[in-house]
C-alpha cells in the first residue's frame, strides 16, 4: 500500500492515503473532545443539526440534492464514544469521475468544499441556528434515543455499560439523556459549536484513486477556520468493581440476552494490546472460541455466543442469547470458559488458530476505506504508531504465558440479564 | 475460459461452464489483501413443493428445511468445518434466502485449500439422526431472536399480509414446530435434488490467478461423480392477483410504532425483463421516496418519518414486492402521505430532468457498491441466477426511458395489491 501522506492544514491533521482498490474516493472527518455529562447531549444534537443545512444548501433536502448532482455521494454524521472519549464523525464518499463517461472536473474538490462547508458554513437566522431546524432535529434525536430499546441486543448492551459504569464518565451514553436532549436550548446549541471550533482535535483521514494536489487549496482556504489543538483526553482505566453483582431486568420477550462485563486492565495504548486481542480471541471472538463451542456447538443453548473488546476503556463483553430457564447453566459456562484462559487451560492449536484469525481480520480490514482509517485513527488516538505490519508481528509475537499473564487480570464485574416476564410453559 | 472486459469499470471476469453444469467466475482484484468466494444453490426457503429427483411425486417439506440444511452442511465425519477454515485463518459463513443457499469464505492465505474445502464440504452432506436433534435447539433460539427483532417481524409481517399461497410469506428458518419435523432423510431428499452442480455457481475474487483457480476446481470436480439430473419441477401455488390482508397489527414490547406499505407483483407478463424492471421500481420509489424527494422532505418536517424511513423492492423468482415505511409516531399518516404521493405521480407525468438526476445517483451508488468484494459475488451470482448480469446496470440504466418507468408506476402500485403492516406498543 502507499504510504500515508500527513500534514496540517491550521490545526487540523490531515492524512492522506491514495489507494487504487476503491472506486471512489471516501473522506473521514474526525473531531475529538472529552466525553462529559454536560456536553453530550449538546454535541449530539449539534451534529444532527450540522447535517440539516448549510448556507448555500440550507435544508436537508438541499442538501441531498447537491449530493445527487455528485453522483449520489454519500454524506452523513454520527456520534460516539472511545473510552472518555467523544467524537463527533463526519463521512463522505464520492465517486471517482474515471469510472463516468460525462464528468471532467474532479468529483472530490466539490465533495471536499461541501464537506468543509457542513462543519464550517452551518445555515443560520438572525445570527444563529435556525429555529426550526433545531426543532426538527431535536425531534429525531430524542427518537433516536428512544428507539435504542427496541433493538433488545443493543438494549441490554447499553444497560450493562450503564450499571457497571455508573460511576463513572464511561457510563455516559454518547447522545446523553432524552431529558437532557429536551431541555437544550439554541443557546446550549451555539456554546456547544462555539467551544468545539475553539476546542476540539481535527483529523481528516481521505483515501481513494485521487491525488493529494486536487485536495490541499480547498482545504487551504478554509485554513484559518481550523484553529483547535490538540485535545488531551484521559480515560480512567480500571475503575471500581462491582464484583460480578447479577442485575435482572425483566420484559415482555421471546429470548433472554445474557451479557457479561469485564474489566482489563490494558487498553490499545498498551504494549499487552496484542495480548490482550488473543486473550479475547481464545475466550469469544471467533466461531472456534470457546465461548461458540462450548455454549452453542456442545450445549445448543444459544443461537449466538461472542466477546469483544473495548480497547479504550479496558473493558470485555460477553453475550449470548438463551432460553429463559438456561440463566445460570449459560452464566456458568461462560465464566467457566474465561476461567479456563486464566488457569492456561487451552491448546496450542485454539492459541495459533486465535492468532491467524485476528492476522486475517486485520489484513481484510485495510481492504476497505473504512476500515484502514480506523486503523489510521487509533494510532492517533493511541500515539502508538503501527503500521499493518507491526500489527501482525505483535500478534506473532504473543506467547502462552502472555495470555495466561493478561488474563489473569481480566475480571468479572457484572452480569446483566434482560429477561422475559414469566417462565415459558 | 471466456474472457469479459468492462472497460468503463476497470474490471476483467472470467467464466466458465463445467461439463457437471457447475458456473465458475473469477474476478480477479490484484490490489486486495483478502479474497472472497461465495458458492451458491439456487434453492432457498419457497422451494417447499418439488418432485425429488428420480421420484415422481410431488413431496411437501417442512417449513425452514433449506435454512436448516444450510446449518448441516457444516458439520462431516471429522467434524466442524468452521475449524478447518479457522485453522487457516479464514472466516467462512452460509445464509440462507427465500430462493438461494449460499456458502461463502474470506481469507489472505491460503486461498487454495479454502476454495477446495469450501467446495467440498458443500458436496459432502452427513447428517445424522443426532446431530439434527442437536441442531433443532441451536435454530430454536436463531428464531427466537428474529421473534424478538420487531423490523424482522413488521417486514416478514408484510409479507403475510400481501401473499395467501405462496411460502414466502413463511419465515425463512420455519417455525420452532416446524423444524422438529425435520428428519435427516428428508434432508438427503432436498439435497439430492438441489445441490447438483448444474444448479450452482461458485464465484471467487480477490488476488488471484484466474488460471490456477480454474484448474483447480475443475480438477476437485473431475475427482466426483454426479448423478444426470434433468430439469427441477418446483410448485408455488397459485397466487391470487389481489393482497390476502388490506391490513395486518402486531402488538410488540416496543416504543415506537412502525408501519409498512407493500405492494406486490401482479401475475401477468412483466412489461420490462428482469434487471431493467428492478431498476424502474428502485428508480421510481427512488423519485417518489428517497432523501431528495419533497414527499420525504415534508415527512421528515412533520416528524412522522425519521431516519428509520425507507424503501425496498424484492423481485425473485415467482414473485415481487415493494415495501415502503419505518418508525412513525403516527403509521395512518405516513401511509396517507404515501398513498397520496403514488396517486398523484400516476396523475402526472415524471420529468426527464428527475429520471436523468436519479440515474446519476444510481451510477454512483453503484460505483460505491462496486468497492465490495462482498457485494460483487453475491450480486453478480443472483444476477446470474435470474438470467442476468450485475455488470450491465450502468447501460440498462441508461436505457430506461419516461416511458418504460410510466409503464411500471401504473402497473406496480395498484390498490389492490397492496397491504398495510403495523407494529404497535402493547
Amino acid at each position: 500500500m502507499a504510504e500515508v501522506e500527513t500534514f496540517q492544514i491550521g490545526s487540523m491533521n490531515v492524512h492522506f492515503q491514495p489507494s487504487k482498490k476503491y472506486k471512489t474516493t471516501t473522506f473521514v472527518l474526525q473531531i475529538k473532545a472529552p466525553l462529559a455529562k454536560g456536553s453530550a447531549a449538546s454535541r449530539a444534537l449539534l451534529m444532527q443539526v450540522l447535517q440539516a443545512g448549510t448556507n448555500k444548501f440550507p435544508s436537508r433536502r438541499a442538501i441531498r440534492k447537491h449530493l445527487d448532482s455528485l453522483y449520489g455521494a454519500s454524506f452523513g454524521g454520527d456520534v460516539s464514544k472511545k473510552g472518555e472519549q467523544h467524537f463527533l464523525t463526519f463521512f463522505m464518499e464520492v465517486p471517482h469521475e474515471k469510472f463516468l463517461q460525462q464528468e471532467d472536473e474532479p468529483l472530490v474538490k466539490k465533495a471536499l468544499s461541501f464537506l468543509t462547508s457542513a462543519l464550517l458554513e452551518p445555515v443560520r437566522e438572525n445570527g444563529t441556528f435556525k429555529e426550526s431546524i433545531v426543532h426538527e432535529e431535536k425531534q429525531a434525536l430524542k427518537s433516536k434515543i428512544k428507539n435504542i430499546a427496541d433493538d433488545k441486543v443493543r438494549y441490554a448492551n447499553g444497560r450493562l455499560i450503564e450499571e457497571m459504569c455508573k460511576d463513572e464518565t464511561y457510563g455516559i451514553h454518547p447522545y446523553g439523556s432524552y431529558d437532557e436532549v429536551e431541555a437544550l436550548t439554541t443557546q446550549d446549541l451555539e456554546q456547544a459549536y462555539e467551544s468545539l471550533l475553539e476546542n476540539d482535535q481535527f483529523d481528516l483521514f481521505i483515501t481513494g484513486p485521487g491525488k493529494v494536489d486536487e485536495l490541499t487549496p480547498v482545504l487551504n482556504e478554509r485554513k484559518a477556520s481550523f484553529k483547535s489543538r490538540a485535545v488531551k483526553t484521559s480515560t480512567t482505566v480500571n475503575g471500581p468493581t462491582n464484583n460480578g453483582r447479577e442485575v435482572i431486568e425483566h420484559q415482555d420477550l421471546q429470548q433472554a440476552k445474557l451479557h457479561l462485563g469485564f474489566r482489563v486492565p490494558y487498553t490499545a495504548s498498551d504494549a499487552e494490546y496484542a495480548t490482550v486481542l488473543v486473550a479475547n480471541g481464545i475466550f469469544g471472538a471467533f466461531p472456534h472460541s470457546k465461548l461458540f463451542v462450548n455454549v452453542r456447538e456442545k450445549e445448543s443453548l444459544a443461537y449466538y455466543a461472542a466477546s469483544r473488546y473495548e480497547p479504550y476503556k479496558g473493558l470485555i463483553f460477553a453475550m449470548a442469547g438463551i432460553g429463559f430457564e438456561q440463566f445460570e447453566k449459560a452464566t456458568k459456562i461462560m465464566t467457566e470458559q474465561l476461567d479456563a484462559l486464566k488457569a492456561g487451560d487451552f491448546t496450542e492449536d485454539e492459541l495459533t488458530t486465535t492468532k491467524l484469525m485476528i492476522k486475517n481480520q486485520i489484513l481484510e480490514q485495510v481492504d476497505t476505506a473504512r476500515g484502514n482509517i480506523d486503523l489510521m485513527y487509533q494510532n492517533v488516538l493511541t500515539g502508538r504508531e503501527r503500521s499493518v505490519e507491526e500489527r501482525v508481528s505483535e500478534i506473532d509475537a504473543v506467547t502462552r504465558e502472555d495470555v495466561e499473564r493478561v488474563s489473569k487480570a481480566i475480571e468479572l464485574d457484572t452480569v446483566y440479564l434482560l429477561t422475559g416476564k414469566e417462565e415459558r410453559a | 475460459m471466456e474472457k469479459l472486459h468492462y472497460d468503463q469499470l476497470g474490471e476483467t471476469l472470467y467464466k466458465e461452464t463445467l461439463d457437471n453444469g457447475l458456473k465458475v467466475y473469477i474476478l480477479p482484484r490484484q490490489e486486495n489483501n483478502k479474497t472472497f468466494s461465495i458458492f451458491t444453490t439456487n434453492y432457498g426457503s419457497i422451494d417447499d413443493q418439488f418432485t425429488p429427483m428420480n421420484e415422481d411425486e410431488v413431496v411437501n417439506v417442512p417449513d425452514g428445511i433449506a435454512h436448516f440444511l444450510e446449518h448441516k452442511l457444516f458439520e462431516d465425519e471429522e467434524g466442524d468445518v468452521f475449524d478447518t477454515f479457522s485453522r487457516r485463518g479464514a472466516q467462512t459463513n452460509a445464509f440462507t434466502s427465500f430462493t438461494r443457499t449460499a456458502y461463502l469464505f474470506s481469507s489472505t492465505s491460503g486461498v487454495k485449500d479454502n476454495v477446495k474445502t469450501l467446495i467440498d464440504f458443500v458436496q459432502k452432506p452427513y447428517f445424522t439422526k443426532e446431530s439434527v436433534a442437536k441442531e433443532q435447539g441451536i435454530i430454536e433460539q436463531e428464531i427466537r431472536m428474529y421473534e424478538d427483532d420487531a423490523d424482522w417481524r413488521l417486514f416478514f409481517g408484510l409479507i403475510a399480509a400481501l401473499y395467501e399461497k405462496s411460502t414466502v410469506r413463511v419465515d425463512i428458518a420455519g417455525t420452532v414446530s416446524s423444524i422438529q419435523d425435520i428428519t435427516k432423510d428428508m434432508l438427503y431428499q432436498c439435497y439430492e435434488t438441489f445441490y447438483h452442480p448444474s444448479n450452482m455457481v461458485l464465484f471467487i475474487v480477490g488476488p488471484v490467478d484466474p488460471d490456477e483457480m480454474l484448474t483447480l476446481v475443475k480438477e476437485n470436480q473431475a475427482g466426483k461423480t454426479f448423478k444426470e439430473q434433468g430439469e427441477i419441477t418446483r410448485i408455488y401455488g397459485d397466487e391470487p392477483e389481489t393482497s390476502y390482508k388490506k391490513e395486518d397489527t402486531l402488538h410488540m414490547n416496543v416504543q415506537t410504532p412502525k408501519v409498512l406499505l407493500g405492494f406486490k407483483e401482479a401475475n401477468d407478463e412483466y412489461p420490462l425483463e428482469g434487471l431493467s424492471y428492478e431498476l424502474a421500481m428502485q428508480m421510481l420509489l427512488d423519485i417518489m421516496f428517497g432523501p431528495s424527494s419533497e414527499a420525504y422532505e415534508e415527512m421528515y418536517r412533520e416528524g412522522i418519518i425519521d431516519s428509520s424511513f425507507s424503501t425496498d423492492f424484492t423481485m425473485e423468482r415467482s414473485f415481487g414486492f415493494s415495501a415502503i415505511g419505518g418508525d412513525t409516531k403516527d403509521p395512518d399518516a405516513l401511509v396517507k402521505k404515501v398513498r397520496e404521493t403514488i396517486r398523484s405521480y400516476k396523475q402526472k407525468a415524471l420529468s426527464e430532468e428527475e429520471m436523468a438526476i436519479t440515474k446519476k445517483r444510481k451510477i454512483g451508488s453503484f460505483l460505491k457498491q462496486l468497492n465490495s468484494s462482498e457485494f460483487i459475488a453475491t450480486q453478480f451470482t443472483r444476477y446470474e441466477m435470474n438470467n442476468d448480469d450485475l455488470f450491465e446496470v450502468v447501460p440498462k440504466l441508461e436505457a430506461l426511458t419516461l416511458d418504460d418507468l410510466e409503464k411500471v408506476l401504473q402497473r406496480h402500485f395498484v390498490d389492490d395489491h397492496s397491504s398495510i403492516m403495523k407494529v404497535l406498543p402493547k
